[in-house]
């Protein structure tokens, strides 16, 4: 019988079955201050400890300030949360980054970056977007504090094996085309709820094309359609990706490693719950229009109108939509001005997302009342950035060049988007006072929000000039 | 837990509602679960001023004692935050009944014992239809896996250890240690070396540089 790279990887770390319930060892567990003190202060009172400290890794992402590391604007409750792990951290002996490492980050991108992370793995965080991890090969699941508990005491998780979605994307992706787009255009086709219940198992050429960085955007924004978790299978970008990580695997290790890892690749004609195949030569820049990632159009589409929309529950969610944005049905999507500019959070906040916008905007300017932020995806990713002069891309254009964080993304730091103002945002969701309270929010790939940052409206970044940057 | 949740139907007819609508992510800087259910819908259910918006139904008078939520598709998508599943338990929800849910919004909402009821579109409809005016009791049966309003009985599918969980109520944790602790041992000591290669050192030189 056929074996897709799910049900390999499952079978290694199934160690019993309860009704429709996997016990599944967790390899890797990542936690940060926001999903993490609930199931500490659980612990304590119990007496539990962590079982497996050196399989876990705390790191602060979502309050951190992203404005300076020496006189950060931070008020008390992020205080108080970051303080929290840093308390728990110890007392429970996990490894910490803290807000003065040198590689704190977001723990999507420091995961990977490090080598923590590995494909064949099985992991888990408090935050939806670990799928982001299968972009390695490994089984990511993003759990909550409940679950988060029950992996720090006993190294394991009850789940139930999701059904298994194959995505295959055929053919080039098109010049000035991301795989920000590509996961745009998979949401606008299947939805919010279309993977539910389903892991995604991205391939095709496309997908084989694709550098890692591309794949870890694909698997992230998976959970935005609804998916449990998103793979692919690992290759030799793969492995050049994570060689030289420090926490990867070493000498002889390394190649029992790649041994296995090879051996992980779906076998031809496994069956599959669902299939769905897609031409990447199809697929535009993406922008969404609306309240939620699925809500979306191609850069030279125009935003929806209701009273064309047959469904009536649709029909109303548009229109609530439509309120929501400020925008009008028919109305062109490049014609639609913006006052902020984010590139960054774990979707959009590693090198070549940043290399991408830089070349945009070289030697151009930010559109003026435009306030623009780049905020690196790591404090790595950072100085690695910077080792290459795009902060001063970034800068001499007129972003502020930020330190590492989750940032705009979800606003629980300072970094905010004002009522009624409107973003491109190179997130994850733009969902009602999701960057902001009455915040708007356009999800668009690095290169198409660098382009609406010097234009202050959108515009089909196929259409501008770029520079080459390194 | 009991066999069966009855309560009054609370009508949310919306498909979409995601976790950063039931609750937003400035509530999530809190180091407790107490408490949440003053922030549930905080922006549906407030205006910039913290004043009740009269058009919630949640500020709805004839609502005010409902405890059986009962929305559309993929309900509570997106964000892993528990902390939407405590908000609603806090502020009294005892089972939401909806089309689908978010995966990891319904795997959270069973450890907190919260029933979460997959229903057919028509259903729903009907339950909305009929809880209009605040006066529709619904019932739950966990153990005969129906639904019981206005005279009708539906039955609806449910994995069987959400059902038991649900119905126990008993510690997931205390439960694998009690079962399972051998055999996590046992896996533990066969887990290929590449794997469970202590990472403290090299994590160690990394966070003291």
């Amino acid at each position: 019988m056929p074996y897709s790279i799910v049900d390999k990887i499952w079978a290694a770390h199934e160690i019993a079955k309860e009704d429709e319930m996997s016990l599944l060892y967790i390899d890797r567990h990542l936690t940060h201050e926001v999903t993490s003190p609930v199931a500490f202060s659980d612990m304590r009172k119990k007496g539990y400890r962590v079982r497996r400290p050196d399989l876990s890794l705390a790191v602060m992402d979502h309050n951190v300030p992203t404005d300076s590391k020496v006189n950060p604007t931070i008020d008390e409750l992020s205080k108080q949360q970051m303080d929290a792990l840093w308390e728990n951290s110890k007392t429970f002996s996990v490894p910490l980054l803290d807000f003065y490492s040198p590689y704190q980050g977001i723990i999507h991108v420091v995961g990977p970056e490090l080598g923590f992370s590995l494909p064949g793995l099985t992991i888990a965080a408090g935050d939806s977007h670990t799928s982001t991890h299968g972009a390695l090969g490994s089984v990511a699941f993003g759990i909550g504090t409940s679950e988060v508990e029950h992996v720090f005491v006993t190294q394991t998780l009850w789940i139930k094996k999701p059904k298994q979605f194959r995505i295959k994307i055929n053919g080039k992706i098109n010049k000035g085309v991301s795989a920000k787009d590509v996961a745009l255009y998979v949401i606008g086709k299947i939805g919010t709820g279309g993977a539910i219940g389903h892991i995604i198992e991205y391939s095709g050429d496309a997908v084989s094309d694709m550098e890692v960085e591309g794949r870890m955007t694909l698997c992230n924004m998976s959970i935005e359609a609804g998916a449990r978790t998103a793979i692919v299978a690992p290759d030799e970008k793969t492995f050049s990706y994570i060689k030289d990580a420090p926490l990867a695997p070493k000498g002889s290790e390394w190649e029992d490693a790649v041994k296995y890892w090879n051996s992980l690749k779906s076998d031809p004609n496994t069956k599959y719950d669902k299939e769905l195949e897609i031409e990447a030569g199809s697929i535009k820049p993406m922008v969404t229009w609306g309240t939620n990632p699925s809500m979306v159009i191609p850069v030279d589409g125009e935003v929806p109108n209701p009273s064309e929309v047959k469904e009536e529950s649709l029909r109303a969610e548009y229109e609530r939509a439509l309120k929501y944005m400020g925008l009008n049905p028919g109305q062109k999507i490049t014609d639609v001005n913006v006052d902020y500019v984010f590139i960054g959070s774990c979707t959009n906040a590693r090198l070549s997302d940043l290399i991408e916008a830089a070349k945009v905007v070289k030697n151009k300017k930010v559109s003026r009342g435009v306030k623009a932020l780049a905020v690196p995806g790591s404090e790595w990713v950072k100085r690695t950035a910077e080792r290459l002069g795009l902060h001063k891309i970034f800068m001499e254009a007129g972003f502020e060049w930020r330190h590492s964080g989750c940032s705009m993304c979800i606003a629980m730091n300072s970094d905010r988007l004002p009522p009624g103002k409107r973003s491109a945002s190179t997130s994850n969701r733009n969902f009602e006072n999701r960057q902001g309270p009455g915040g708007r929010t356009h999800l668009v790939s690095p290169a198409m929000a660098a382009a609406a940052a010097v234009y202050g409206h959108f515009v089909d970044v196929r259409d501008v000039e770029t520079a080459e940057v390194v | 837990m009991p066999e069966k949740i009855e309560g009054k139907a609370v009508p949310l007819p919306l498909d979409n509602v995601d976790t950063d609508q039931i609750i937003p992510a400035q509530f999530l800087r809190l180091l407790n679960k107490e408490g949440l259910g003053r922030y549930l819908f905080y922006r549906w259910r407030y205006d910039e001023k913290e004043r009740p918006k009269s058009d919630f139904v949640l500020n709805d008078p004839r609502f005010r004692d409902g405890t059986v939520l009962v929305s559309k598709k993929n309900f509570g998508i997106g964000s892993s935050r528990e902390n939407a599943v405590w908000a609603l338990t806090d502020y009294g929800i005892k089972a939401v009944l909806a089309e689908s849910f978010g995966d990891i919004f319904y795997g959270n909402s069973i450890k907190n014992g919260l029933a979460c009821i997959k229903l057919p579109e028509s259903v729903l409809d009907d339950i909305i239809e009929k809880a209009k005016d605040g006066k529709l009791t619904v019932t739950v049966d966990l153990l005969n896996k129906k639904v019981v309003y206005a005279g009708k009985e539906v039955s609806f599918e449910i994995e069987e250890y959400a059902r038991r969980r649900l119905m126990s109520g008993e510690s997931e944790i205390d439960y694998t240690l009690s079962h399972y602790s051998k055999k996590i041992e046992e896996y533990e000591r066969n887990m290929k070396s590449f794997i469970k290669t202590n990472l403290n050192e090299p994590l160690k030189k990394l966070i003291e540089g």
